[in-house]
């Protein structure tokens, strides 16, 4: 446990802007292990909210199977909660699809900023891509570059968390509690500003944060869910005000 | 086909195609300078808005309950650099504290 503590705090948190140029020259690469070790802290609420996903798709009549090869094929939380409250509430099954969709459009820009480092054929490409979500895509994101294999080693160990929680959950129902209770729901948000941080290290990123998060703000109370996300890909948009490597060119904007 | 497993399979399709566009369509290729340096500030936006959203947000309107008091508490630990594992610890401990007082 120990070795672990040290392991994650060393290689997601304390990569501070000192490790800039290194990691292209750097012989040893983490792998696979290295996002699974990253992702276990996570797992546990992981695995919870897989189970109270499983007790209320079973409450919403969604049956055993379909609840369960829903988490294996869909495998993306949010929109699987929306699916069953929508569906639970009596609403009709057009409006759980275009909410889940909505919800999951976000891993459109987010497969695709991490699309140059996959490899193989593309049968490889599109399986490996499925064990793309939220946390092991914010996981893989280390010293600037996004690693293909920490994605791969979080997106299993997630994988298996959330379908086994699911499984758990429709067959042996309420037995551990509410996650929120357990303040669960509250480690996700911190988890993603704890990786966003070493990212901040140049104004552009640190503007494109700020007007990513001003963006999804925003647009939450005017727009369905899962759009306000989406809408802040734009922010990336900052990256084109300036070239980076021409100050002079920078120098004449500023001026004018 | 009832209504569950309908959703499962158009939704199922939908979210395999939306994560396998970009990998399979322009995996394995370095992009040019200029669209690079745009997709490299992805990940600070995407991560940024679920920070806000995982937080602030309740379904579709602007929440500030523990979840935020939870965030506030883990930017803290974040800025005392400690390891991740405290980081969620932190905010999970907080957010349930106040609800238990709540």
């Amino acid at each position: 446990m120990r070795a672990l503590f040290l392991h994650t705090a060393g290689s997601v948190l304390a990569r501070m802007p000192d490790s800039t140029a290194s990691t292209k020259s750097q012989s040893r690469r983490p792998g696979y292990g290295a996002g699974l070790r990253a992702v276990a802290p996570l797992l546990p609420a992981v695995l919870a909210f897989g189970v109270s996903f499983g007790v209320l798709a079973d409450a919403a009549g969604f049956g055993a199977t379909a609840s369960i090869v829903m988490s294996l094929t869909t495998f993306a939380g949010s929109a699987q909660f929306a699916i069953v409250s929508v569906l639970g509430a009596g609403g009709t099954v057009a409006a759980a699809i275009v909410a889940a969709v909505l919800l999951n459009a976000r891993y459109g820009p987010m497969a695709l900023s991490a699309a140059s480092v996959f490899r193989g054929g593309r049968l490889r490409r599109l399986l490996e891509a499925q064990l793309l979500v939220d946390e092991s895509w914010a996981l893989a994101q280390r010293d600037g570059e996004f690693d293909r294999r920490v994605m791969i080693g979080a997106g299993l160990g997630l994988y298996v968390g959330w379908s086994a929680g699911t499984a758990i959950g429709v067959f042996a129902g309420d037995s551990i509690g509410d996650p929120a209770a357990l303040g669960l729901d509250a480690a996700f948000p911190a988890l993603f500003l704890a990786l966003l941080a070493p990212l901040l290290r140049n104004r552009d990123a640190l503007a494109a944060a700020l007007l990513g998060a001003g963006i999804a703000i925003a647009l939450t109370p005017i727009t369905p869910a899962g759009i306000p996300v989406v809408a802040a890909t734009a922010a990336c948009l900052v990256g084109l005000r300036r070239p980076a490597a021409q100050p002079s060119r920078s120098a004449e904007e500023s001026r004018a | 086909m009832n209504a569950a497993w309908t959703a499962v399979l158009v939704v199922g399709v939908a979210t395999i195609a939306l994560k396998a566009a970009g990998p399979v369509l322009a995996g394995g290729r370095e992009l040019p300078l200029g669209s690079a340096r745009v997709v490299n500030l992805l990940a600070p936006a995407l991560l940024a808005a679920l920070v806000a959203t995982q937080a602030f947000a309740s379904d579709e309107a602007l929440a500030l309950d523990e979840r935020g008091a939870g965030l506030m508490a883990a930017a803290a630990a974040i800025l005392l650099r400690a390891p991740l594992v405290v980081v969620l610890l932190v905010a999970a401990v907080t957010a349930a504290g106040l609800r238990l007082i709540a």
